[in-house]
């Protein structure tokens, strides 16, 4: 998939964005980050926890990507790794995922990531996937 | 199980169609039928093993061990750790699959008595792994810590460990590991980007010869003919290739610069090498942020084409006989596969045989594909020919599949 050309560039714009709940207060801590709908999340931690999990592991317990396990990541700031996954990191084969998740879709994986991610529910039932 | 249940609901509909004459025959047929469901085959039936292979179930660290004469699951075998990555190489006698596991785990299974015959957790993540030519020695390729570790292939006990550990003191991951003659292995240090060939024709006093690579190499492949040995890099456009019959050359790069300076498109997925994309004096290549299969020449390793495909290929197969090259692609666009006519050097058929199709397998003489459908929970089997499916089987999350053909080959 194509990454959109667009302005602001996604990496900033993601920082933006993660900023902008930032200021309003601890993102990760306090704040409640919205959850997409229902089928939504579902598809989301199976992206995360079978596509992602290429890389990083099922468990999320690293591979030739780091480990994005709760522990891994507590002393990690969230906008960072907010941008990561929107924009990738340039000089490793992290690639930007703006387009197959949005930026508050990516805000919310990074939240659940820190808290521990949620377990597979599996693919979206066919009938249901878009 | 999802026999049991086809296996009760057959018996019901004969019980009632049946005279009560012929429930001699039918209650010991339903025995029959419910016990060829166990998970453990009978003991007293003697086969061969030619036949067999296994599938990865990946999300629960199970292994299906299947036939591939009557297409069918002989039995499931669990405790085999986390399969997130996981890879399988065969004992020469077809017997034992050795499975390597993202956990490390490294687990002899007997696909004949259905088991587990011996396990070992050797590293803290794995990629996969490989076997000597004289089948003494298994090796596995690791991640963390980085470098590989031989193996008794009997007793699963520890002969030897190669740190991949360079000057610096940077500790390299491994990937690309295949065997050579002599009971040598090859193998790709993807942070120091050097390509190490380990002797263990001593096992317990292994000697390591090093040779330069290229940048960020992902995953390698030896031919066949265990002539050369290729690594695909992520880090630059262009693959290393070491020449094994003139090893005091060292490496040269092959298809540089193959991207033209364009920016690579996002890798979703990172391809996979084997000796599986030789066809005809050719290598069929997956190049890396292009969606393109790249050919090569394998006499004067010179570029003679590339095939655009439909995104970022992972598994560039040849079919056995060389005549088709079967393709499979990095998330998003993993619900599909394309088919390269060899002669004409073109895509001939695309497919969409499943969501998440992870792997492909060929028989050995190539008229069948199995082709797992991880987000459909089954394999779908493809006859080549018409490039029809001919059977599904329920498998839970499936990734690899792996024909005891492997155990024939070299770099397998």
């Amino acid at each position: 998939m194509k990454t959109p050309s667009s302005f602001p560039p996604p990496r900033f714009r993601a920082i933006l964005f993660a900023a902008a709940l930032a200021a309003t207060g601890p993102l990760l801590a306090a704040e409640v980050v919205p959850e997409p709908d229902p089928l939504r999340t579902r598809e989301l931690i199976h992206i995360v926890r079978q596509d992602c999990g290429s890389c990083h592991g099922l468990t999320l317990a690293g591979g030739l990507g780091p480990a994005l396990t709760a522990a891994a990541l507590a002393d990690k700031p969230a906008e960072g790794l907010v941008a990561t996954i929107v924009s990738g990191r340039p000089g490793t084969p992290m690639p930007p995922f703006l387009g197959i998740v949005s930026e508050a879709e990516a805000v919310w994986i990074v939240d659940q990531l820190m808290r521990g991610f949620p377990a597979d529910g599996g693919a979206v039932p066919t009938a249901q996937a878009r | 199980m999802n026999h049991k249940k086809t296996a009760r609901s057959e018996s019901r509909s004969s019980t009632r169609l049946a005279p009560v004459a012929l429930w001699g025959l039918v209650l010991p047929a339903i025995v029959a039928l419910l016990s060829a469901c166990s998970s453990v085959p009978a003991q007293h039936t003697v086969r061969g093993t030619g036949d067999l292979g296994v599938v990865i179930e990946r999300a629960d660290g199970r292994v299906q061990v299947v036939e591939t004469t009557g297409r069918s699951v002989l039995a499931t075998v669990p405790g085999v750790g986390d399969l997130s990555h996981a890879s399988v190489v065969f004992s020469r006698d077809a017997r034992y699959a050795y499975v390597f596991g993202r956990d490390g785990g490294l687990t002899k299974v007997d696909l004949l008595l259905a088991r587990v015959d011996r396990r070992v957790v050797q590293a803290g993540n794995a990629i996969g792994g490989s076997i000597s030519h004289d089948g003494r020695i298994v090796v596995a390729q690791n991640y963390e810590p980085g470098g590989i570790k031989a193996f008794d292939a009997d007793t699963l006990e520890l002969l030897a460990e190669v740190p991949a550990v360079t000057e610096d003191g940077t500790r390299s991951k491994v990937v690309g590991l295949a065997d050579l003659s002599s009971n040598r292995f090859i193998y790709s240090l993807f942070e120091a980007g050097e390509i190490w060939i380990t002797d263990l024709s001593d096992p317990r006093n292994p000697s390591t010869q090093r040779l330069a690579g290229g940048k960020q190499p992902y995953d390698a492949l030896v031919t066949p003919d265990g002539r050369y040995y290729i690594a695909g890099l992520f880090g630059e456009d262009g693959l290393a290739m070491v020449d094994l019959w003139n090893l005091d050359k060292g490496s040269r790069k092959i298809l540089s610069g193959y991207g033209r300076g364009e920016t690579p498109l996002p890798v979703y997925k990172m391809p996979h090498l084997r000796g599986w994309s030789i066809a005809g004096g050719r290598a069929y290549l997956p190049a890396i942020g292009r969606h393109e299969v790249l050919v090569v020449d394998t006499d004067s390793w010179q570029e003679v084409g590339r095939i655009p495909v439909r995104s970022q290929p992972v598994f560039v197969m040849a079919r056995p006989d060389g005549r088709e090259i079967w393709v499979n692609f990095a998330f998003p666009e993993n619900g599909w596969v394309q088919v390269i006519d060899t002669v004409g050097g073109k895509v001939t058929d695309t497919l969409q045989p499943g969501r998440a199709i992870l792997h492909m397998e060929f028989l050995s003489k190539g008229h069948e594909v199995w082709l797992s459908a991880r987000d459909d929970n089954k394999v779908v089997i493809y006859d080549t020919a018409t490039k029809q499916p001919i059977k599904t089987l329920d498998s839970a999350s499936p990734s690899g599949i792996f024909f005891t053909s492997r155990a024939a080959r070299t770099g397998f």
